[in-house]
Order: C-alpha cells, then structure tokens, then sequence
C-alpha cells in the first residue's frame, strides 16, 4: 500500500471495502502523521486516539459499512462530541466534555467515518488566521510562519498536512472556504440550512453553516451527502431532500462545461486583491471557458455593503448566543469564592475565559442591538441583507454560477494583521455575500501565486449545491491539485 | 408636615381617577415544553425534566411546539383577537442565573394575537376591558437562596437553580389601559381575572391556579386628577390570589393619593405586594430599566398560522364561560353567589355531567361541592382529579333517592369510591352498608335499646316524644349506621305508645 495519508477519501474508503488495507491501519497512520508533526502545525486541539480505534474497529468488524465507511475525519473543535472535549478554542469551555453530540456527529459516526479528534480554530469560529484560538494558533503547512485562515484552520491545515483526508468546518462568513484557499484545499459552505446546526455552538445563528473540507472535490461531495439533509432537531433546517452532490461532482469530473453559465462579480474583479490571486483566478477562468463554459459578467452593487452588514448581524446575534457562558452550569467559573455575589462571578468569568477579539464583537453586537441603535444598526443591516439576497437571485437569472476569488490575498505572516481588525476583516470580503444570501458556494485550489495556494470561489443559488460540485470538480480536473512542500 | 396618614379609599377615590391594565401569564398544561421535548410535570425532583436545550448547553436549539402555539391562538381567539397571519419570536436579553440561556424567547413587535377584548360584568352591568396582545414565550427556571434569613437573595449563602420550569410554554395576556372605572377599579381588576381565568380554563389548555403560579398577575396603576393627563405608573408584582388583585389596586390607590397629596413626584417602578400586610413595597425602577436588546430569534422559523387552521379552531371555541354559568344558573335554580363559588371550585362541568348521568341539580351539587370539595381543597387535588366520576356521583345520589343509603352511609360509599373500590354499588355491597329498613331486623335492636335505657324508655311512654331521638341513635350506633333513621324512630314510637 503507498503512504495511506496520502490517499483520498475515496481511494481509502475503496481499499478498506476491498480489505487491502483495515480501517484500524488507516486510522493508526494518520495517528502516526498527527504525532509526527502536529507539533510544528498545531491542526488539533484534541486527539481522540482510542475512539478512534475504537471506530476503525467497528468498520473492520462489518458493522458499518458505507461510502465514507473507515475514513478519518477531523471535526472543528466548535461540534459538540459527546464524550470528547469541546472548547469551541476557549478558555471559557475548557475541559467541557459535552453530554451530547451534534447531528452532524452522529451521522458521522452513523456512516462509519473515524472522528480523529478536535481541530484549532479562531475562539468561537471568530477570525480569519486562528490568531484568535485561546490555545495558539494553527501553522499554515505550506509556510509555517504564515496563517492557514479561519476561522477553520485546523481543518484546513489538517488536510494540507495529511493529518486528515476530511474534516468538518462551519463557515459563518468564510471561516470553511477562506482557510481552503489558503491552504491549497477544498471548503464547501452548504445552502443555509441544508446541513444541521444542532450542536454546532452557535456564533451567528442566521449565517453558521456546517460543511465538509477535503483534498479534492469528490471527497468533500461525499462527506456533504454524509452529514446534509433535513434534521428535526434544528428548526431552520430545509425539509426537502438535498440535490446530488456526489454525481455532480463526477460529472464535473469529466471536465465538460458545455452550456454553464459563470457569472463574474464585477465588483470582486479587479480592486482589493493581490495581483498574484487576480492573475490565478483569471488563468483558472480561461481554463473553465476551454471546457466549454461561457463568462458573464453580472453586476451585484450591494455586494459593497455586505462586510459592514456582516459586521453588525454576527455580532448582534453572537452578543446574545454567548450570553449563556456565564458559570452557572458549565465550564470556566471564576471568583466564586463565596464572598462575590452572582452578577460578580459571572462577569469575572466572562472577563477570564473570552478573548480580546470575542469580547470586541459581544461589545459590538450589545450596542447593535441597543435600543435607539437598533434600526440605524441591526435594523438596516437587515435591510441590506434583503437587497444582496436581490443581488444573488437576480444574478442567477442570467448564470448558473457566480465565480470570484475566494479570498483576495494569499496566506499572510502571523502579527500582519492583528492589530487592525479591519484587515483581517478583509479576508472574508468575498465569501462574506453568500453568508448573508444563504446560499452554498465552494473554494477550490486553482494555482499559486509566490508559492502559496489560491482559492478560486463558486456560488450556487440555495439548495442548488450541486452546480459548484460540478463547476468545482471540472475546474480540478484542469487545473490539477496543489502538494506542499514537505513538513 | 413630617408624617402623613394615609387618606381612606373613599378619599382618595374622590379626588383622583384610576387607570389600570393588567398583565396576565398562564403556563399552559401542555405534555411537553416550548422548545424541547422534556416533561412539565409541577413538582417533580428538581433538574429531573432537563435536557441539552432547556439548560441551554453550547450547540443545543430550540424547535417550536405546536401545542403551544395552537394553545395560545385558542386563548387569543376566546379574547376576540386578531391572530398574527406571519409573526417572529424574538430574544429578549437579559442576564439572570434562572434563565439558562440569558435571554428569554418572547415575542415583541410581533404578537401572535393582538386587538381584542373582555367583557366582564359587575353587579348587573357589563365593562368591556381592552386586550392588547396575548403573545407566547417561555418561562424560566427557578432559584432558591439557602442560608439566608429571608430565603432572597440578599444575605444567602448559596444559590440552588432548579431547570425543570425552565422552558414551559407562558402566555402573556396584557390589556390596554382601562380608565373611567371610577372607585370600581378594584374589584373590576378582580372580576376580569376572574372571567380570564374561567375562559382559559373552559379552554382545558391551563390549570390556572394562582397559588401554584400557573396563573400570575401583575398589576398596573397610576392615578390622574379629573380632566388631567394619566399619571405615571406603577406595576405591581407577586399578586398571588384573586383577592389580592383587588387589595393590591385599592392599596397602590391609597398610597399614590398620599404620595401626590404631597407633591411628590410617582415613580415608575415595579412593586412587590405582600399578601399579609395588604400593601406594596418599591423593587426594581424602571427609570433605570434593562435594555432588553430585543431581535427576531434566529434559530426559529416564523409561525403563520394557516388560516383555514385559525378558522377550525374558533369554530370549535367552547361556550363561553359566563353565558354557560348563566344558562345553568337558570336551569338549577341557584343564586349567582352559589354559581361563583362552583365555578371556583371548577365544578361547572362535573355537575353538568353528573345532572345529565341522572342526578338531580340539587343532588348532584350537593356532593361535588360538599364532600368532594372538602376532599380536594384538603388535599390539594383538582377536583377533577380526586377520584369520583360524575357518573358516580350520579349513581351515588339515585341510591340515596331510593332510599337504599342514607346521608351518613352516602359518605362512607363515596369515601370507597375515592378510593378506588369500585362503583358506589359495588362498595355499598362490598362494604355492607346499605340501609337496613326490614322491620323484623330491626326489631330486636330496638328492644334491646328500650331494655338498655330504662330512663329515657319512661320519658318517651309519659309522652316526652323528643327523647326518642337519644334511643334512635344507640340504635344507629349497634347497626353501625345501616338503620333508617325514620324506620327506627316509627319503631321506637310504636314499641312505646
């Protein structure tokens, strides 16, 4: 057998059914691999050796089988696995060991994947570098002194460093796809509603999606089909059966775009992006006309106002969701000395266990939200949220698929952006439009630029995510996949 | 002027005007809670009927329950509302150790139901009160302060937080202001909770009962001099019983008198009534009020009712409560007093079904509203519950009208049936306590008691006829209650003529 964490999910599940190989081996050596350099990348936050034999057993003994049957995924440390720590990279949650698992967790489980452990991640899925973990952050595997994106680095540093052939992500406003791009990997957001958010701990509960990450298209396809579909248990989840994203990705495979329609963002084109990502993006462009695909260019004026509107919704509904960390039933609870009263404790406590940049935006969000602020602030930005939806519905009148860079610079050294939040709000200046539409889209690797990996983004309309399967798999099958150099 | 005695009501009454509204919450009866499927049953173990959703564990989502919603609609249809085609839930913020997720889910702007009304009649004369909105949120958990001399906060030692209210289905029922009732504030405020509470229980989707909390009131009052702009409100807290809804209005009246007779300024505040004293004292202010930060729920889709789902429901709203009250009140014959205190003791329909199982009004409100009543307010079991069946009690009262038990035997049936023995037939035969009436049987029992009471024997053959009652009971006593009485004093009166 060649090096098992080299291979795709795909490939892995095929040898494992075919008995070439036994799920246990497979999960050893991508144990292995975590021991070996998981202390220069730092993709896990937790390690779940033993549940993951455990699994792998389960598989080799022909209780589960499946086509993701045996496969090691990592899971962002923001899904609640009952029995394993959960901290969401927060001090504030550190130690916590949910009672329950999210629905997404269980379907892995269900299905026969090997949950390897927890993966790193900015505090609360906020931030695009992992800067922000309480725990450090994760290092890029194609330059260790550089980010591997957020929030989802772990993931995505995870699968660069052949830790992982799967992992899960959750993409608020680009925290799946952003980290892809950065990464030289794949992050799928799914449509708003078509993956479960039950157990995902929420940041911005209107925009969280949970997602697949992987290596390649057909891989993240299958781990999407794993984990989609409808779940009473999440009230905003869709109660419709999900479009084929496997079949679609295979059919992209073939590389035949005969009649797509790829719309092209005016206004993500030219200003903002480094010169290298524009001239990846528009090599990649080309190769999708060659495969017989047509260019559009559609204009979404409201697209310019979506990172202002983001920036008053996430915080607004984040200022509220983490409210309940207050000490009273679970995790970090600081000062109760007996002497404090209540109101003392909680706050001491949510002093201690958040971060600078958590705390930033719960102050954001409480004055959002404030009343007398509220319409000039939370309210407009709804407003706003309803004319990009217009943006994105008039668009696919006329295109199957929006395309744009994923993210308009390549990974940056760590400290570069920290001190101006702006900056580093700028990373999710493309990927920030689909969260507030509701829509999926997908990053996918579509060159270098000075020897880092850049994303290429596809946008499908909600509950149409087979088309950026299918855009996504062809464009792979173009332009090839991206390797790091060797940790 | 350092100490003022506070003016009498009819003082007061007679320089200002009161305005009131009210806002009413019913925890509904409903199997399971809002947003989870956790049990509600009032007074089991504490934290017992919990689970990832009503502690509010990081990840965990609410999912809406229907019944809740269908229960709260049939409460806003009963009160002559418009129900909401398309509404939001929304989070209200606050930080509190008995709300598990630091916020409540509400509604604000938008209101499952909202523009109806009440009609509530005092003394002969009807007063339409104002509803504003009824609306559908949850209701928290509940904390206990040990180690402190009050059981508050305030000087405990530890703070214990029982979850299992946390997440029961509350409806907010608030009326608009009601001025012009004059001196009758009080007891109008009493009487429209009261017809609240018999529509919502004629409704069967809430308990209603005050002294277990699944129906709270509070109270709003500010006063105005004639012609003069409304006053400055206040709201009152902990109204825990029917009559202190009125206490609490007369008292607040009384105090803002005195307070504006001063010049001094009405605070807008809330205040917490005491049931012993009769008067109020201040909480929290609400000049200094939390900003509750107030947005759509994110997590819950938007209820629109269907409104052909609406259209079934009102068709199938039962018979108002004070026109059935009225109709029986004619049919049985009762004063309107009797009537309240059967409607208060939730026994309309019992006796209802008890009459049309057989029994006479008379009969049958005799025994719900004696023996059993006594029974449930001794226990504290609904008299729904306590374990007799109209149909029972119908059959209870046919076999004292064929004179096969008499009034005490009655009682001793009844006492088995409660317990569960059986039909009142079966216990009567099982028991062996039905009415001895066969004169040879009883013959020797009112021998002996002659030969036992020499005394009384002579006072009853002098002519002292009263003094048989005193041989009839020493023979009820040896045939342990199963004699008839009359039968025995017939007997006694022969023997001894």
């Amino acid at each position: 057998m060649s090096d098992l964490t080299r291979m795709s999910a795909v490939e892995l599940a095929g040898a494992i059914k075919n008995k070439q190989v036994s799920a246990v081996e497979v999960a050893q050596a991508h144990l292995d691999r975590i021991s070996a350099v998981d202390e220069r990348v730092h993709a896990f936050l937790h390690v779940d050796a033993e549940g993951a034999l455990a699994a792998a057993a389960r598989v080799d003994k022909g209780e589960i089988t499946g086509p993701l049957a045996g496969v090691p995924v990592a899971v962002k440390d923001v899904i609640a696995t009952k029995g394993v720590p959960t901290t969401a990279a927060s001090k504030i949650l550190e130690g916590w060991r949910p009672p329950y698992s999210a629905t997404i967790y269980e379907r892995l489980q269900a299905a026969g994947t090997v949950p390897l452990g927890k993966t790193n991640m900015d505090e609360f899925a906020m931030g695009s570098s992992t800067e922000y973990s309480a725990y450090g952050p994760t290092n890029n595997p194609w330059d260790l002194g550089r980010i591997p994106g957020g929030s989802g680095g772990g993931s995505a540093a995870a699968l660069a460093a052949y830790e992982a052939p799967l992992a899960i992500g959750t993409d608020t406003g680009g925290s799946i796809r952003q980290p892809g791009a950065v990464t030289g990997t794949v992050g799928a957001k799914p449509t708003y509603g078509g993956t479960s958010r039950y157990g995902l701990i929420a940041f911005s509960s209107s925009l969280d999606t949970p997602g697949p990450c992987a290596r390649n298209v057909e891989d993240a396809a299958l781990l999407h089909s794993v984990i989609g579909g409808h779940d009473v248990r999440d009230s905003t989840s869709i109660p419709q059966p999900m479009p084929d994203v496997v079949a679609a990705a295979r059919l992209g495979a073939t590389g035949d775009l005969t009649g797509v329609k790829l719309g092209l963002v005016k206004e993500f084109a030219g200003d903002g992006s480094e010169p290298g990502v524009i001239a990846a993006f528009r090599e990649s462009l080309e190769a999708l006309v060659k495969l017989g695909a047509e260019v559009v260019e559609v204009s979404c004026p409201n697209f310019q106002y979506a990172l202002p509107a983001y920036y008053l919704i996430a915080p607004s509904e984040c200022s509220s969701n983490l409210a309940r960390f207050d000490g009273v039933r679970y995790g970090l609870r600081v000062g109760d000395d007996g002497n404090r009263s209540l109101e003392e404790v909680m706050s001491l406590t949510r002093d201690a266990g958040f971060g600078a940049e958590v705390k930033r935006r719960i102050i954001l969000g409480t004055y959002a939200l404030s009343s007398g602020y509220y319409d000039a602030y939370y309210g407009q930005a709804q407003k706003v949220r309803t004319l990009i939806t217009r943006d994105f519905e008039k668009a696919f009148e006329q295109v199957d698929v929006l395309v744009s860079p994923t993210t308009p610079f390549v990974a940056f050294p760590f400290g570069s952006r920290t001190s101006d939040p702006y900056q580093m709000y700028l990373a999710d200046l493309f990927t920030i439009p689909t969260n507030l539409y509701g829509g999926p889209a997908i990053s996918v690797p579509c060159g270098l630029s000075e020897g880092l990996p850049v994303g290429f983004q596809i946008m499908a309309p909600t509950m149409a995510d087979d088309r950026m399967y299918r855009v996504g798999a062809a464009l792979e099958s173009a332009v090839g996949t991206f390797t790091p150099p060797a940790l | 002027m350092t100490t003022t005695a506070l003016p009498t009501y009819e003082d007061a009454i007679a320089r200002f005007e009161p305005v009131i509204g009210l806002e009413t919450h019913v925890e509904l009866g409903t199997q399971t809670k809002m947003f989870c499927g956790c049990r509600t049953e009032f007074g089991a173990e504490p934290n017992t009927q919990v689970c990832p959703v009503c502690l509010a564990l990081p990840g965990a989502l609410p999912v809406a329950n229907r019944a809740g919603i269908e229960a709260t609609i049939r409460i806003g249809l009963a009160l002559n509302c418009d129900i909401a085609t398309w509404c939001r839930m929304a989070r209200k913020n606050y930080f509190y150790p008995d709300m598990p997720k630091n916020f409540q889910t509400s509604q604000y702007d938008e209101p499952l139901c909202a523009e109806g009304y009440v009609d509530v009649e005092y003394e002969g004369k009807p007063y339409r009160i104002g509803i504003e909105r009824v609306h559908l949120e949850e209701d928290t958990g509940k904390s206990l302060h040990v180690g402190g001399a009050t059981g508050r906060i305030q000087g405990a030692t530890e703070s214990l937080v029982d979850y299992n209210r946390a997440g029961i289905p509350l409806v907010e029922i608030v009326t608009k202001p009601v001025p012009g009732l004059g001196a009758l504030a009080p007891e109008i405020a009493k009487a429209y909770v009261t017809e609240l509470r018999d529509i919502i229980r004629s409704l069967g989707v809430s308990d209603v009962r005050m002294e277990q909390g699944s129906l709270r009131c509070d109270v709003n009052t500010s006063l105005n001099k004639p012609g003069e702009e409304w006053g400055t409100r206040t709201e009152t807290k902990n109204v825990n019983s029917l009559r202190s809804v009125e206490r609490a209005v007369r008292s607040e009246i009384i105090r803002q008198a005195s307070l504006l007779d001063e010049g001094t300024r009405i605070i807008q505040e809330t205040r917490h009534f005491h049931e012993d004293r009769g008067d109020t004292s201040p909480g929290r202010s609400k000049e200094t009020a939390t900003d509750y930060r107030y947005f759509p729920e994110p997590d819950l889709v938007p209820i629109a009712p269907d409104p052909a789902w609406v259209a079934e429901l009102k068709a199938a709203l039962p018979e108002r409560p004070s026109s059935k009250r009225a109709r029986l009140r004619e049919d049985w014959g009762i004063s309107e007093i009797d009537m309240q205190s059967v409607a208060n003791a939730g026994a309309v329909e019992l006796i209802e079904e008890t009459i049309a199982a057989g029994a006479s009004p008379a009969g049958a409100r005799k025994w719900w509203m004696g023996e059993l009543a006594r029974r449930a307010n001794e226990t504290g079991i609904d008299l729904a519950d306590i374990g007799a069946t109209p149909l029972q009690v119908a059959e209870l009262q046919k076999l004292v009208d064929a004179g096969k038990l008499n009034d005490k035997l009655a009682r001793a049936v009844l006492e088995g049936v409660v317990a569960g023995e059986g039909d009142p037939a079966a216990v009567m035969a099982a028991r062996g306590l039905e009415v001895v009436n066969d004169e040879g049987a009883l013959t020797a029992a009112v021998d002996e008691a002659i030969a036992a009471n020499p005394d009384i024997a002579a006072k009853i053959r002098e002519g002292k006829v009263a003094a048989a009652g005193a041989l009839v009971g020493a023979v009820m006593k040896t045939t342990r209650g199963q004699a008839d009485a009359k039968t025995v004093r017939d007997l006694i009166l022969a023997r001894l003529s």
